[in-house]
């Protein structure tokens, strides 16, 4: 019944952000981008998970909750965005879409 | 009993390096499932069980759904049933499906150990989770409301097919029209190839 040092969890929480972000900087498909920018809200809230259980308080919890309902929201943004990216340019490469017209 | 912890944390970084590096969009997401299931049982070793249960339903649940539901609606076409049959071959369920059995074997060990708790510290109980989440964060909660409803419209806003003749009407104003975003995009020699 040994306790889980503070610095282990966080450990994880930064692999698996470091994960993510790899994937947002190399991946050039949007489907993968948005992939990887899940994995990194899930380590952030992962963090908040291993605060909260280093001082045994509900607080990291609850935060964890308001990442859960950001990323909900921002992936389903996301996702209709790529509808919109698909229709008008029929690939899903994001260097397609790199360019602004005013 | 940390072992739980330890064997759960390889997995997940193991699942999560499988799916960002994957070529085929599906077996990514297979993996990313596994990844999210198997940092639901760190949650729940480090002494939150609401959090696991909740990672399970809307993170392996909802957004992975939301995400098939693209790549399928993406792949509307002739060869569509071509590639739900190179999708689906049994070769790709090995790997996530021995990271799943990983899982699966320490959750029925769990399940036999007959307590509560693996490690050091007592889970954050859920009647205390509410009691702080409706009492000092109140205002988080309205705030997260707030963030659903905008998603909410953006997503109807941005995933709406627009109407051919609206399309037509903007494309009849040169001066407005320009930048107004209605208009179709103008046909460019666009590389098809989709980035690996």
């Amino acid at each position: 019944m040994a306790s889980i040092p503070m610095e282990q969890g966080l450990v994880l929480a930064a692999v698996l952000f470091t994960l993510g972000l790899i994937g947002v900087l190399v991946r050039r498909n949007i489907i993968f981008v948005l992939l990887s920018l899940e994995v990194m809200l899930n380590a952030s809230g992962l963090a908040f998970i291993v605060a909260g259980y280093r001082w045994s308080q509900p607080d990291g919890q609850i935060l964890f909750l308001f990442v859960l309902t950001m990323a909900a929201a921002e992936v389903s943004v996301g996702l209709a965005l790529v509808l919109q990216l698909h229709r008008l340019f029929k690939t899903l490469d994001i260097d397609v879409a790199s360019r602004m017209r005013g | 009993m940390n072992a739980v912890y330890y064997i759960s944390s390889v997995v997940a970084v193991i699942a999560t390096a499988a799916a960002i590096t994957g070529l085929n969009p599906v077996h990514s997401l297979l993996y990313l499932i596994v990844s999210f299931l198997a940092v639901a049982l760190v949650f729940f070793t480090l002494g939150a069980p609401v959090i696991a249960a909740l990672e399970v339903i809307i993170y392996a649940g909802a957004i992975i759904v939301l995400f098939i539901f693209v790549v399928m609606i993406l792949n509307i076409g002739n060869e569509a049933v071509e590639q739900e049959k190179r999708w689906t071959v049994g070769k790709a369920w090995i790997g996530p499906g021995a990271l799943a059995f990983v899982l699966i074997a320490e959750v029925v060990y769990v399940l036999f150990q007959n307590t509560s708790h693996l490690t050091n510290g007592s889970p954050i109980q859920p009647s205390e989770l509410g009691a702080t989440l409706f009492g000092p964060y109140m205002l988080g909660v309205e705030l997260a409301s707030m963030v659903l409803l905008a998603g909410l419209i953006g997503a109807y806003h941005l995933g709406r097919r627009r109407q051919p003749d609206e399309t037509q009407q903007k494309r009849e104003e040169p001066a407005t029209g320009k930048g107004a975003g209605g208009g179709p995009a103008p046909k460019e020699p666009v590389d098809a190839s989709v980035g690996h």
